[in-house]
């Protein structure tokens, strides 16, 4: 095979692929990069952001290995040789500097970024709602202390409004993530975590656990959805006519590990039902 | 618990009956050793596999068998891939595949386990043997008889991993095996202790060679080569040798930890009774990140020598190279937590972290520049090597600069463990180390078998291989970005993943493609042998020590030990004065072949079978076998033997032959 074919090959192999995968993100719904709540917006930006500053070193390595590769090829005998040429300060101070000056620059807006969106950080936004989640073996449960009532996954909310989620887990250790709204955060056993998210508008997303936590693990998702505000009292309302209560011992039932539970809706029947949950992992054993 | 019995503890019969494929996978494992023990009998080799190789304590045997070993569990690790591949695409709303969910967890546990313990290592560790010795000139290694029970116990740990497909389960936790998960509450089969005795076990082989070769590049280097004057390769494995020692006591502290945890209830990595999970986290990783360098620096020295080799040109930027590595190494241990952003740290944390790993992309970056400029204004052949030096810069650069993408700690919580995160590790681990392996080998393959590789098969293989990664890891970006978690064995058809998965699985058989063309290469090539002969001993004008050697070299490796002028020590002496006649030879000090390595890696099989399966006398068996073997071996005072000058000559007059 001579050099000329195999540079043909490694070319198109690799714009081939590129032009593909860039036509199917541009058709395509991606959840990162087209987020429905504040939260993944800002942090799609700051993906974009680095993308765009770390290009600037990346192109220029593209180019330069098939450029510099082509020219020199040991075909081409027009081609300077310098067999012993092996230094040169300014090159150096580029690929040193450059880099780091843009990794200060990125530094700075992650900086930035860590604090903004600090999962523990709330929303300033003008109503505020806390639920709580819990993850089961195999299963998410969601507690609203307000309103008193509790789902199983399936949450729903109102939109413009922060949710605060506080996260444990009664199981495996579990990630909560709602890729369309924003970032995840794990759940842990006895441990409190914390999740400010907001919708912008409407809509159904799908929500998982992003951590390995034992054989039902696939079946982890569920629903969230944000509604109107009207539509989500009426929805607390319909919830709340629901015969079932959940009090301990319905809850002892609900930790049995069982897979692809459907969503269910319960009357809350303890109260502080989260810090319980916490609390088990926080006393000696019996 | 479950029942043990005096006997047989936790084994029952229950634990040889499995589901079709593994039932098939270890029948024909059976019938293979089957074959392979009727060839060795009838064509008389015992003797031949156990003295001349077995019990060899040739640095350069010891390579060739880790490289055998890291094949064969290449394949198991590809075969693995593909599985879980296939259950992902045939395994979509209410069809549920051909794989249990455990099953599945299985496979990918063992499927990371495997990669990175047993191939990225293995195959690391046999060009770290066959090379380093030969590169700084010397004859063998420092503790020769501790380098092959470095081998027997690595491939003691890569036995039970293999065992465990038809004896028992294998841990379905996930190959860093985060507890509680893998704690005795959720998981209280045989699982999770294979993965920690398979661990534990290779571990320690491998930080037995870190000691090793680390005390062999120090004391050993021949006259002349001062540490500024060694080449790269060897640079790279010093720095991960400093690496291996401080970062795999971790781990075995870690994985010790999770054991007692198991066997004896204690409470360090549980949620309850003041035991801390995120504890376990921090360590693993601690032991983590460092261990990535430790897979990656290799082939940064490896494309080292490759690329002034086939530029015809000297390395450019050489103490730049130098003080990368040594900063790459140093901030290894400085970035851990970027592996878990998501656990809530904290934003002043989280932002050190992020910055750290951020700084780790620029000495990262430099020797990419070095390499390219390397190539600039040389002369370029690109062979095969070169050819996979072409699609690491493309894939490893995608791969770091995501890389650095996910050190930005807000946009990782929206990637972290999704599959996004996995084609970021496989675009590092395959398009940087699993290419740099393959390029060195195949540069490097007529130094350790005397041959030289089918040229235009490899570029096959290159090409396949390629456009096969493209094809089986770009989908995982873009269903990362869809909100696709990893290691899911089912999905609702609504997610609209199920696209990408049949385009990634068909570049995984692009891939099993390419490696049928590397398998076809070496038979070929084989057959060739004689016609591709390297009777040089310097095949591709090249410019370090080893190629001053016949291919292969002998025993001995040199008959006169080298001096060394300059960093391209081969290419001075062939550019400098010749003639200073004939060569003086003096006696040769070298180690003798011993078993005790052979029998300490069985003996340590056996204790990590029986801590497996909670077998107590043959715990005890192991154990004792393991001491009396270090006793035997302690008390040996003929350990070593002289080489005659009169068979130097003999020997050197034949090469001289040839």
């Amino acid at each position: 095979m001579s050099t000329k074919t195999k540079f043909i090959i490694l070319l198109l192999i690799f714009c081939s692929v590129a032009a593909a995968a860039f036509i199917f993100l541009s058709v395509t719904d991606i959840a990162v990069l087209n987020p429905k709540g504040m939260i993944g917006e800002k942090q799609r930006d700051l993906l974009w952001l680095a993308t765009v500053l770390m290009l600037i070193v990346v192109i220029p390595v593209f180019l330069l290995v098939f450029g510099i590769g082509w020219k020199y090829r040991a075909e081409n005998a027009k081609a300077k040789h310098t067999p012993d040429w092996d230094h040169s300060l300014l090159a150096e101070c580029v690929w040193w500097g450059v880099p780091c000056a843009i990794i200060v620059v990125l530094g700075w807006f992650t900086w930035k970024g860590c604090h903004e969106l600090d999962p523990f950080r709330p929303i300033a936004a003008k109503k505020e709602m806390k639920i709580q989640a819990v993850a089961l073996q195999w299963k998410w449960l969601f507690i609203y202390p307000e309103q008193e009532i509790a789902t199983v996954n399936y949450v729903q909310f109102p939109q413009e409004t922060s949710i605060h989620f506080e996260i444990t887990s009664d199981a495996p250790m579990n990630s909560f993530w709602i890729p369309e709204l924003g970032g995840q955060i794990y759940a842990m056993s006895g441990m409190r975590s914390e999740l400010y998210l907001i919708a912008n508008g409407i809509g159904k997303y799908r929500g998982s656990s992003a951590n390995i936590s034992g054989k039902g693990f696939a079946s982890m998702y569920f629903t969230a959805e944000s509604t109107s505000h009207e539509d989500f009292e009426e929805w607390v309302q319909s919830v709340k006519r629901s015969p079932k209560t959940l009090g301990l011992n319905e809850y002892k039932r609900l930790v049995e590990p069982s897979e692809y539970h459907p969503a269910a809706f319960y009357v809350l029947g303890k109260e502080g039902l989260f810090d319980w949950i916490i609390m088990k992992y926080m006393l000696p054993m019996p | 618990m479950m029942d043990t019995t005096y006997l047989f503890g936790r084994l029952t019969l229950d634990a040889f009956k499995h589901d079709m494929i593994e039932t098939a996978v270890g029948v024909s494992a059976l019938l293979i050793g089957i074959a392979i023990t009727a060839l060795l009998t009838y064509y008389k080799k015992w003797r031949w596999l156990w003295y001349d190789w077995l019990t060899s304590v040739d640095h350069k045997k010891i390579g060739v068998m880790y490289l055998i070993v890291a094949t064969i569990m290449l394949f198991k690790g590809v075969v693995e891939a593909l599985m879980m591949r296939a259950q992902q695409v045939l395994s979509v709303g209410d069809s549920y595949g051909y794989l249990s969910s455990p099953h599945f967890q299985q496979i990918f546990t063992a499927h990371g386990t495997n990669m990175i313990f047993f191939v990225a290592m293995g195959l690391t560790f046999a060009l770290i043997n066959f090379l380093v010795p030969l590169q700084i000139g010397a004859r063998d290694v420092a503790f020769p008889f501790l380098n092959s029970l470095s081998f027997w116990l690595f491939a003691a740990g890569a036995a039970l991993l293999v065992i465990s497909m038809n004896i028992g389960v294998f841990s379905s936790a996930g190959w860093v095996a985060y507890p509680p998960l893998s704690g005795i509450e959720y998981s209280p089969g045989v699982g999770v202790d294979y993965w920690i005795w398979s661990v534990q076990i290779s571990g320690a082989g491998t930080l037995l060679s870190g000691v090793n070769f680390l005390v062999t590049i120090l004391n050993m280097r021949c006259p002349g080569m001062t540490l500024m004057k060694m080449p790269l390769f060897i640079w790279s494995v010093l720095i991960v040798l400093v690496l291996i020692i401080f970062a795999f006591p971790i781990l075995t502290a870690t994985a010790g930890m999770l054991s007692l945890d198991r066997f004896f209830g204690t409470h360090f990595f549980t949620p309850d009774a003041g035991g801390s999970p995120m504890m376990y986290i921090n360590l693993i990783w601690a032991w983590g990140h460092p261990e990535v360098y430790i897979l990656i620096m290799p082939a940064f020295g490896i494309f080292s020598e490759i690329v002034p080799v086939f530029s015809e040109k000297r390395i450019f930027g050489y103490v730049s190279m130098v003080w990368a590595m040594g900063s790459i190494a140093f901030f290894s241990f400085l970035v851990w937590l970027h592996h878990f952003f998501t656990m809530g740290a904290g934003a002043n944390v989280n932002a050190f972290f992020a910055f750290m790993t951020m700084i780790i992309a620029v000495p990262t970056g430099v020797k990419i520049f070095n390499w390219l400029f390397t190539m600039l204004r040389g002369k370029i052949h690109f062979t095969s090597p070169m050819l996979w030096f072409m699609g690491f810069v493309v894939i490893f650069t995608i791969g770091g600069m995501d890389g650095v993408l996910m050190a930005v700690a807000p946009v990782d919580f929206q990637v972290h463990n999704s599959l996004f995160l996995i084609a970021h590790f496989h675009s590092v681990i395959i398009g940087g180390v699993v290419f740099g392996l393959f390029s060195g080998f195949t540069y490097w393959w007529p130094k350790i078998f005397g041959f030289k590789l089918n040229e235009k098969l490899g570029e096959y293989a290159a090409f396949c291989w390629i456009f096969g990664f493209l094809l089986a890891f770009i989908p995982l970006y873009i269903l990362g970005l869809m909100g696709a978690t990893r290691r899911l064995d089912h999905y609702e058809l609504s997610t609209g993943w199920r696209p990408l998965f049949i385009v990634a699985l068909a570049g995984g058989l692009v891939i099993a493609i390419g490696i049928f063309f590397q398998l076809l290469q070496i038979l070929v090539s084989f057959r060739d042998r004689k016609k591709n002969a390297d009777r040089t001993g310097d095949p591709w004008n090249g410019r370090t020590l080893e190629w001053s050697t016949s291919s292969p070299p002998p025993f001995y490796n040199f008959a006169v030990i080298p001096e060394v002028q300059d960093r391209d020590a081969f290419w001075t002496m062939k550019h400098g004065s010749h003639g200073e006649g004939k060569p003086r030879y003096e006696q040769i000090h070298m180690p003798k072949s011993t078993a005790i390595g052979v029998y300490i890696g069985a003996f340590s099989f056996l204790f990590g079978f029986a801590a497996i399966w909670q077998i107590l006398w043959l715990a005890i068996v192991g154990f004792i076998g393991i001491m009396a073997s270090l006793i035997v071996r302690l008390s040996d005072r003929s350990t070593s033997t002289y080489v005659a000058i009169e068979e130097i000559e003999k020997i050197e007059e034949e090469r001289g032959r040839a």
